[in-house]
């Protein structure tokens, strides 16, 4: 009885912390998908750093990232790197900066574009993911003439548009109840059709997202892989330290009656 | 005994003995301390939170080398350390992660002494002093959580400092001379970076040292809440005592290397723990212009803040939330059964205690919730059972705590 009331108290206390740990993830609309990138994939994060110095690298800076780091974690050779990496005018040990001027992106789009080195961490990745395949026209964005469904009235014009073409949404019109009990009609997202068709079909753009994604997040933080790889080893000798630990209490405590 | 033996040596270690009593502590303290045989899983948290403090210690003054307090700089060198400083991540790692698991273990070595009664007479100041080195440790984490310097710490800082708003009189000078300036910045940093790393460390290490101190004068209890130096031998040893060493400190090794392959699996494969224990707004910097969706601290202040923010008005909240926390302080008077463990007690403790358990875990869930619709509600039903318990402990433990306990304490061999 009485270590059953332990026990029990004990395998409550687990489930409820366990429950804990998904306590803080906030609801999913329909439309928002998981990335499913593999950080250890190098072959995606080569080609999601291929992407980005090419789309994204003018506007976002990866400050706390430097060339040489990034050619060495990616395993790019060091004429790859200092031919196709290193901006113009850059050293490989400089940090990534973006290529036009804060004061002139200031200008152009209202804000500064955000340095992206934290973006997958601070965001997530399934969030990027999802800003990076649903920008869809939009007349009413009279800037880009895009939006966004994982950022509504985004800045950023649709940089892509080129590689995924542009989308057109469709939109249910759904009754909720307002603040006030009347009903108010709100649009509802249904689907995306295909608009200006792009160079890639909708699975490639996809791949083409997450080999992006699966670089930002190597990039939020780059021990990851080699700290997962040195886990293991850490994790079985700690398991082997308590099973010894484990016998030679065990020969001690034969004495306790 | 030993002691004499040793002096009756010659040699360093006879000359070390005659001006430092290295033998005589060993004796007092581990060979011939004779702890309960009778110690089961719940034992080891308390020889784990030494290991964790220490475990803190080291890799701060590590982490000290390269953290540089600051508005401008604090996030920088925290970025820097986890990216440029060679295995700084498993610093920066370890330290956060080990404050999260500070706290669990903490929590389990609390909820042990709820289990088995072991703030009750004569271990009352034992467990007060065991409250003081918490609350030491909830000031030292709050600042731990500041110092990064991202979004979270920001507004994180921003609620807890408000708080101290809500006492009377006092309240908005205090605000204001805890972050040394109107608002926070450069000035709280510096300060609470002082406190972090300075002053609250020093403050923990003499609490623990208390704490043992005061554990060896009036000795370990056990699952079964007998006093075992009540049955004495023909020796002059508890009949149900063991030295501490070798078999407790060998024992608390396996406690070791299971807690140290948990903490290896957090640190290596989850650090940031699906972001409880490092929160996804905080790789963000500060933003005083940019409120994160959802404040919320971090999942050990939470049962806290659910009792905060379960009441509508600002200043009840705080005073709630403050003797929801002082009311641990009083347990050791609240309880008045005879008996200690719950293993002899009658079915309403159990009762009692279980919703205990269950609200504190419950409003810890709350705490991460945004605070709206049902979780509202939920909020101050727990609020509610959670003072509850302390009402009616006095009472439930007079009347069912006094049955028959057994001579010896339980003990099975392996």
């Amino acid at each position: 009885m009485r270590t059953k009331f332990a026990t029990a108290i004990a395998t409550l206390a687990l489930l409820l912390a366990t429950g804990l740990a998904s306590a803080n993830e906030g609801e999913h609309a329909g439309w928002q998908r998981a990335a499913d990138n593999e950080v250890a994939n190098l072959p995606s994060l080569q080609r999601g750093a291929r992407h980005f110095m090419d789309y994204c690298s003018g506007c976002h800076s990866l400050k706390y990232m430097r060339y040489s780091r990034l050619a060495e974690d990616l395993k790019i050779s060091d004429s790859l790197r200092d031919s196709y990496l290193v901006k113009p005018g850059d050293k490989f040990s400089d940090y990534i900066k973006a290529s036009i001027p804060a004061a002139d992106a200031q200008e152009w789009f209202g804000k500064p574009p955000p340095d992206l080195s934290l973006v997958a961490r601070s965001r997530g990745s399934d969030w990027v993911f999802n800003f990076l395949t649903t920008f869809y026209a939009d007349a009413a964005s009279r800037q880009t003439g895009v939006n966004n469904l994982q950022l509504p009235g985004t800045a950023m014009p649709h940089v892509l548009a080129s590689v995924q073409g542009v989308k057109t949404a469709v939109w249910n019109s759904v009754e909720h109840k307002g603040e006030d009990g009347k009903a108010v009609v709100v649009p509802e997202f249904k689907t995306f059709e295909p608009g200006v068709v792009g160079s890639l079909n909708d699975e490639q753009y996809d791949e083409f997202a997450r080999d992006i994604v699966n670089f930002l997040q190597y990039v939020s933080d780059p021990s990851q892989v080699e700290r997962q790889g040195m886990g293991i080893w850490v994790v079985l000798f700690l398991l082997m330290f308590t099973g010894i630990a484990y016998m030679l209490k065990k020969e001690y405590w034969k004495d306790v009656r | 005994m030993s002691a004499t033996m040793d002096k009756s040596a010659g040699g360093f270690r006879a000359w070390l003995n005659k001006r430092l009593p290295v033998d005589q502590f060993v004796a007092d303290q581990l060979t011939g301390y004779y702890a309960p045989k009778n110690f089961n899983i719940w034992y080891f948290f308390g020889s784990l939170a030494l290991l964790v403090f220490v475990m803190q210690i080291v890799t701060g003054i590590f982490i000290t080398m390269h953290f540089k307090a600051g508005e401008a700089t604090a996030f920088n060198s925290v970025e820097y350390l986890r990216r440029e400083v060679p295995y700084g991540w498993l610093l920066q790692y370890m330290h956060a992660v080990g404050a999260s698991f500070f706290f669990i273990v903490v929590y389990l070595h609390m909820a042990r002494a709820f289990l088995y009664g072991s703030y009750k007479g004569p271990r009352e100041l034992l467990w007060v002093i065991g409250m003081l080195i918490y609350l030491a440790l909830m000031a030292e984490a709050f600042m731990g959580y500041v110092l990064p310097y991202g979004n979270m710490s920001y507004w994180g800082a921003q609620v807890i400092i408000n708080l101290f708003g809500t006492i009377p009189g006092i309240g908005p000078d205090l605000v204001e001379w805890i972050r040394g300036d109107y608002g926070i910045g450069d000035a709280t940093l510096t300060r609470f970076f002082s406190l972090h790393v300075v002053a609250l460390p020093f403050i923990i290490a003499l609490l623990i040292l208390l704490h043992l101190v005061a554990l060896r004068q009036v000795g370990s209890n056990n699952p079964d809440g007998i006093e075992i130096k009540e049955k004495l031998g023909s020796d002059g040893k508890p009949l149900d005592g063991i030295s501490f060493h070798p078999y407790y400190t060998l024992k608390d090794i396996v406690g070791v290397g299971l807690f140290l392959t948990a903490f290896a699996i957090v640190v290596f494969f989850a650090p940031t723990f699906g972001g409880l224990f490092m929160e996804a707004p905080n790789f963000e910097p500060a933003n005083p212009s940019s409120t994160p969706e959802h404040i919320a601290p971090v999942w050990y202040f939470t049962p806290y803040y659910a009792i905060l923010r379960a009441v509508p008005d600002q200043k009840m909240g705080a005073l709630l939330m403050a003797l929801s926390v002082a009311a641990f302080l009083f347990l050791p008077w609240l309880d008045r059964a005879k008996n200690k463990s719950i293993r002899y007690r009658g079915l309403a403790s159990k009762l009692l205690l279980g919703m205990f358990f269950v609200t504190f875990l419950m409003l810890m869930w709350l705490g991460l919730k945004p605070a709206d619709g049902i979780y509202v509600l939920l909020a101050r039903i727990f609020t509610v059972s959670y003072f509850a318990f302390f009402l009616l402990l006095p009472f439930v433990s007079k009347a069912d705590g006094n049955g028959p306990v057994p001579d010896r304490v339980t003990y099975h061999a392996h």
